[in-house]
């Protein structure tokens, strides 16, 4: 990976550890489970992503790993609204 | 009422999952010759790499399965008896079913040249594929790639990753000359030599040698080359030949119409095998895709349970890495012929050679590149590479054919930023 999308990765982390959570494009998904498999807490993320849920889960950390390691740019950050579902 | 599904790929269990989702009983049969059922065939290229464990390719669990209550019989068909709705496994079992999928995907063609039979000479297509290489590479020291596409380069990249020396054979003038254009060919083959890739231009196998394992090669204009490798990704072809000796219609897949249904009405196909006519353009497709697998397999399943829905061709794209940069594709980009592909590609659609009449419009310098097909009204075609953020509204413009002539001028302009006049065009859209 270049330095230009590491340094691009850990600015869009930052921001999202505050405000965000993960969001799948199922159609770029191969289900290749590389999310799964670097998901620090073990979340499930490639059944998310086929089904084309939000990982909303109360454990993500939103640490970001497997939106950057995703081969094929399937998983994206988006801003939580703490006002709607994002604080059930 | 018994469904029977030969093949254990997206295309298979999207269909299963489509009969189940719709309330239906009745038992259901999924047939597969490859041991190891259903996991994730694109992910084979980064289990080469090392990016994950090969346990980690199974999507699904036991428990998953047992909720969609279905059998796996691990079997090769050897017959289909479309008269007796049957099918014969391994020579000896019948099965007999009440509506059928084919969804047996496609496999690497052959290469036709001596030597092809050698112990050291792979191919990508299952996961036993890809562990045959890691055994062969944890031994050879040198290996060489032949073909063109994204699997020749998966397997470049995975060789090299295991540490064993990588030379690439292209018979034409560049890489993947058929769907990308010549900057976007030479920024791949530049990162590969970046990355220890040896690239040769212009080069033919003529010969494998070897006794019985690989010991090197020779070229059409006579030079030789030691290897302990061959690894080979020249295109692939549909397992139609089941469907064909059953009197199915097949052209090079097998013929179904909108509704994934064969010329039998009790057999369906889904998938790389399945070649699919599209009312759009009233022609028959073959998309070896794996998101479209899964909506033919979705609709192939909804369809056997008695169901008449059209199958909607979503515009064909597909995401990929090539050496490391992901790299988006779709629609028409079109180049016309390659030399190194035989038909089509793994993880390719017919649709991204076709020549658009279109105008091109591009920018950006090496690893962040968009380069876009500039219809009258509307865009034809997109290859976004590096970063993806426009792909996803570059998807949707293109498969909604949304009318463009608000940015089309601003797009063909000289040193035109194409990023930021769509992702302009994007959030005036959304904010209507």
């Amino acid at each position: 990976m270049s330095f230009i999308n590491i340094f691009k990765t850990d600015a869009t982390r930052r921001v999202a550890l505050s405000a965000g959570h993960v969001v799948p494009d199922s159609s770029r998904c191969v289900q290749c489970g590389i999310c799964t498999y670097n998901c620090p807490i073990g979340i499930d993320v490639r059944a998310h992503a086929w089904m084309g849920e939000a990982i909303k889960h109360s454990e993500c950390l939103t640490c970001g790993e497997c939106v950057a390691r995703c081969p094929r740019g399937v998983l994206r950050f988006e801003r939580t609204d703490l006002f709607t579902d994002g604080a059930k | 009422m018994r469904y029977i599904v030969i093949g254990s790929g997206v295309a298979g269990v999207a269909a299963i999952e489509a009969i189940r989702s719709n309330g239906k009983a009745g038992e259901i049969v999924m047939v597969g010759d490859d041991p190891h059922g259903f996991y994730s065939r694109p992910g084979l290229a980064y289990f080469l790499t090392g990016e994950l464990h090969d346990k980690a390719l199974f999507p699904r669990t036991r428990e998953d399965y047992a909720r969609l209550n279905f059998k796996f019989q691990k079997g090769r068909v050897t017959k289909l008896l479309p008269t007796e709705k049957a099918i014969a496994l391994d020579g000896k079992t019948y099965l007999s079913y009440d509506k059928l999928l084919i969804a047996v995907g496609a496999q690497a063609m052959p290469l036709a040249v001596p030597g092809a039979n050698l112990e050291g000479v792979v191919k990508l297509d299952h996961l036993e594929d890809a562990r045959r290489i890691l055994k062969f590479a944890r031994r050879g020291k040198t290996a060489v790639v032949v073909g063109g596409g994204i699997t020749a380069l998966e397997l470049a990249e995975g060789l090299l990753s295991r540490g064993v020396k990588v030379h690439y054979l292209l018979r034409g003038d560049r890489y993947w000359s058929n769907v990308l254009d010549e900057y976007e060919s030479r920024i791949i083959e530049r990162r590969l030599q970046e990355e220890g890739v040896t690239l040769h231009f212009h080069t033919e196998l003529a010969e494998i040698m070897g006794k019985s394992r690989v010991n090197g090669l020779r070229l059409t204009d006579g030079r030789t080359m030691r290897c302990d490798i061959l690894a080979y990704a020249i295109g692939i072809k549909p397992r139609a030949e089941l469907a064909r000796d059953a009197g199915l219609s097949v052209d090079r897949g097998i013929l179904t119409n909108e509704y994934l249904q064969t010329n039998d009405e009790n057999i369906f196909a889904a998938g790389d095998v399945a070649q699919v006519f599209d009312p759009a353009t009233g022609r028959s497709v073959i998309d070896s895709l794996w998101h479209l697998a899964r909506d033919q397999g979705h609709t192939a399943g909804l369809n056997m349970t008695g169901e008449r829905q059209t199958y909607v061709r979503n515009t064909p794209f597909n995401v990929t890495r090539l050496a490391g940069l992901t790299t988006t594709i779709i629609g028409s980009v079109g180049q016309g012929h390659d030399e190194d592909i035989v038909g089509i590609a793994r993880g390719d659609s017919e649709t991204f050679r076709q020549l658009p009449d279109a105008i091109v419009a591009q920018s950006g310098f090496d690893v962040n590149r968009v380069r876009l097909m500039v219809g009258e009204k509307t865009l034809l075609g997109a290859v976004v590479m590096g970063d993806q953020t426009i792909s996803t509204p570059l998807q949707r413009i293109v498969r909604d054919g949304m009318d463009i002539t608000s940015m089309r001028d601003k797009l063909l302009a000289r040193d035109a930023k194409i990023a930021d006049v769509v992702v302009d065009f994007w959030s005036k859209y959304k904010a209507n």
